[in-house]
């Protein structure tokens, strides 16, 4: 029988939304338990990629924080610090398991909260995070090996955690882990727009019966987190966010016995040479930029590619970028999911609309968006002058600037004249020039042949105006540690 | 980098692949791509105890897997089992293709290997699939290698000719790249994974690589090759993931008989399952699929 198959187009393949069972609204986790913001005030948090409201959740006035630092602060001194260190070890282990055993759910409704695709929430934010819950587990009996010479490493006390909207439950465990492991307390504050994945972790944290006040989550906005900084009995800030903000929290804890771990902006250079591996090279560009629609602190958003093959890289991006699946986040197919929020789409239009007017060439997918909900297509400019707006401040979404250098030197100089410096990519098929070009690169990461590899073992953070202090390995760990 | 090669990356390479390989496939989304797998596949029986019956058997199989099934695309076979192939698909739309050059290993005299070719093509055979001699490939000596692919494309000019890279044996992904660009320039139509003779074969990653070769050809020279992959792919779920990295990476135009080919002895099996449970909604197990 001779087939007549009709041409392969892939099927709609929803991830289904049955593992999540949203509450109508959610009150603040302090003190091991549920409790309503002093002022009863509440606010909304939507699905970025249909508007609609998935809950409500409690504001957090600064009464309310002052509430959640003294149920951390009594959390420490009558159980926390007494616990002996294989004691808290279980702990942390428990919420590892937990991550694990509800992966699903935390990934329906990590997408559904923020918008990234499911297949990222599913195979990078929840493994992610309890990876980092098991990694930091190991270490809580082992701290005198993190601090050689130190007699005894002793915890900081009472944290305060605020995490941005990009990977609320990772960057939540990127915190909770490290603090919890070497005896610290936590008030945790996740992002205005994507509180709900923190509120299952507190869930989580009520199950595996943590003593009450180790772990707060309270719900806000800027204020809130304010609030948190400026309160007296908060011995460490540990913020990933915005630049602008962190400096205002520098400001505010200066003169303060508080220590503070800062990771913040970027803009990133992606440096190809023309002996790169050319396929590879475009898929790290479509990692780079295009994951989680660019909402990553680490995201490299300026191309630089060598003038021998910048024609051939462009090209091989613009074909590239015509293939990457647009749309609904949960499902399965979806590369590129929806904007996080209206107020971020319409700073990528702004930034965009910048880079047309200064002279760059903009390319973009075609995709038609759905009516609702806040959608921006894979894009990247040609013809970028360092100069440009677009070539200098960060867009923080899937748009990205293409420019050229001549020699390895003039890459790097480029590369580092900016002040951020958070990750790089360095491709060539030379292990010497990849040696070469990463050990003068101004950056906390410097991938070499890839980009956004991620590992608990594996410190993170920035040089200059992209933050201080690291998350994650060793260095992660004394950050939360007196030593 | 050696000068000529085409440098590769193992570990984007594979990141790729492995998204492409999971992507979902529901509804009739899978309906059209089990029925493509089904319309691309080489059925093979490559074995030392294939007689003619065994060979008939197949053959039938190929025809009409199942009431409503497309046919295979091909029967892949010994060439002793040629002639006896082509009588049992007489007036069918199955090609017979011919394993050829002292296939597995492809270590026999130059002369030898074309007249197998030869005498595979006079017998009926539409289809050669060709080992490349990877002692010389090894060895360095890439102009005989291609030396070789072209004395066979002159030898039987008129068959479809499948090139078999025995991607496990070269050592690296630049490597495999190198044989494709070789096995292309020196006029394969396919270019095809495995020999399924040995345990390290078709995988996400080379089949990605191998599109990517395929693409870049097609791109300089204006001609299209086909991509077939053999050797250890014996789940639905396995050959639907090859069909997304040919689907994303080649396009839909490749998606078809003439350009793309999966060569199995078990896969049939699984796919005439996976397709009955999605058109029932019950899997019946292997005892309702007919063996050859």
């Amino acid at each position: 029988m001779r087939a007549v198959i009709p041409e392969l187009t892939y099927a709609p393949a929803p991830e289904s939304t049955a593992p999540v069972t949203l509450r109508e609204s959610y009150g603040l986790f302090v003190g091991g338990e549920w409790v309503a913001p002093e002022g009863a005030a509440t606010f909304a948090t939507f699905n970025p990629a249909t508007e609609e409201k998935l809950a409500e959740v409690g504001y957090a006035e600064a009464v309310d924080v002052d509430r959640a630092v003294r149920a951390a602060r009594r959390g420490y001194e009558k159980y926390w610090r007494k616990l002996r260190p294989a004691e808290r070890a279980k702990y942390v282990y428990r919420i590892a398991r937990a991550l694990t055993e509800r992966s699903r759910e935390f990934a329906v409704l990590e997408t559904m909260d923020g918008g990234k695709p499911i297949r990222e929430a599913r195979d990078f934010d929840v493994p992610q995070a309890a990876a980092h819950f098991f990694y930091h587990a190991g270490w809580a009996d082992k701290l005198a090996w993190a601090v050689p010479g130190a007699e005894r490493a002793r915890p900081l006390g009472v944290v305060g955690a605020i995490v941005p909207w990009n990977f609320p439950l990772l960057i939540a465990a990127w915190k909770i882990a490290p603090a919890l492991a070497c005896g610290n307390t936590i008030v945790l504050k996740p992002a205005e727009t994507t509180p709900l994945t923190a509120l299952l972790l507190a869930q989580v944290c009520a199950e595996a019966e943590l003593p009450p006040g180790v772990v707060n989550i309270i719900t806000g906005d800027g204020r809130t987190g304010e609030a948190l900084v400026e309160h007296p009995d908060v011995d460490k800030i540990s913020f990933t966010g915005s630049t602008e903000v962190g400096k205002g929290i520098r400001r505010a804890t200066a003169g303060t016995a508080k220590r503070l771990s800062l990771e913040l902006g970027g803009k990133s250079a992606f440096i190809v040479f023309d002996d790169a591996p050319l396929d590879q090279t475009i898929e790290g560009i479509v990692s780079a930029i295009y994951f989680n629609q660019g909402h990553v602190c680490c995201a490299g958003s300026r191309l630089l590619v060598q003038e021998s093959v910048a024609a051939e890289v462009v090209e091989r991006l613009r074909a590239r970028i015509a293939t990457l699946r647009h749309g609904d986040p949960l499902d399965k197919n979806t590369d590129i999911g929806a904007i996080n929020s209206r107020a971020q789409r319409d700073k990528i239009v702004e930034l965009v609309q910048s880079g047309v007017e200064e002279g760059a060439v903009l390319v973009q997918a075609e995709w038609t968006a759905p009516a609702r909900g806040y959608w921006y297509p894979a894009s990247f400019f040609t013809n970028v002058q360092p100069t440009y707006r677009i070539a200098r401040e960060e867009i923080f979404g899937p748009v990205l600037s293409v420019m050229t250098f001549r020699t390895p030197d003039e890459a790097i100089e480029r590369a580092n004249n900016l002040p951020y410096g958070l990750s790089a990519g360095v491709w060539t098929s030379s292990g010497a020039l990849s040696m070469y070009a990463a050990a003068r690169l101004q950056a906390g990461v410097v991938w070499c042949n890839t980009f956004n590899q991620f590992d608990p073992s594996s410190p993170f953070g920035g040089y200059k105006e992209s933050g201080f202090g690291r998350e994650g390995g060793l260095a992660g760990l004394r950050a939360y540690l007196a030593t | 980098m050696r000068s000529g090669w085409v440098p590769v990356d193992a570990v984007m390479l594979e990141a790729r692949a492995t998204v492409l390989a999971k992507r979902s496939f529901k509804t009739d989304a899978k309906r059209t791509a089990h029925d493509l797998v089904i319309a691309c596949m080489d059925l093979t029986t490559l074995e030392g105890t294939d007689t003619p019956n065994k060979v008939r058997g197949v053959c039938a199989r190929g025809i009409a897997p199942a009431p409503g099934v497309p046919s295979v695309a091909a029967i892949c076979i010994y060439p002793a089992l040629v002639a006896v192939a082509v009588e049992a698909l007489a007036g069918s739309s199955v090609k017979v293709a011919s394993v050829a050059t002292a296939f597995p290993s492809g270590l026999s005299p130059l002369d030898v290997k074309l007249r197998e070719a030869r005498e595979a093509v006079d017998a009926g055979a539409a289809e050669i699939d060709m080992v490349i001699d990877r002692a010389a490939f090894l060895a360095g000596r890439y102009d005989l290698v291609s030396a070789e692919i072209a004395a066979v494309r002159d030898a039987c000019p008129d068959a479809t000719l499948k090139v078999i890279l025995e991607v496990g044996e070269l050592g690296s992904f630049a490597a495999i790249r190198h044989a494709c660009d070789l096995a292309l320039a020196a006029g394969a139509d396919f270019l095809k994974t495995s020999t399924g003779k040995i345990g390290s074969s078709s995988t996400p990653a080379v089949a990605l690589l191998m599109c990517e070769a395929i693409r870049d050809f097609a791109h300089a020279s204006g001609r299209a090759a086909g991509l077939k992959l053999a050797g250890g792919i014996r789940t639905s779920k396995a050959a639907l993931g090859y069909v997304s990295i040919v689907h994303e990476t080649l396009g839909t135009a490749w998606l078809q008989p003439q350009r793309f080919r999966v060569g199995a002895s078990s896969l049939l099996d699984d796919v005439l399952m996976q397709r009955e449970k999605d058109a029932t909604g019950n899997y019946a197990g292997p005892a309702y699929v007919a063996q050859a």
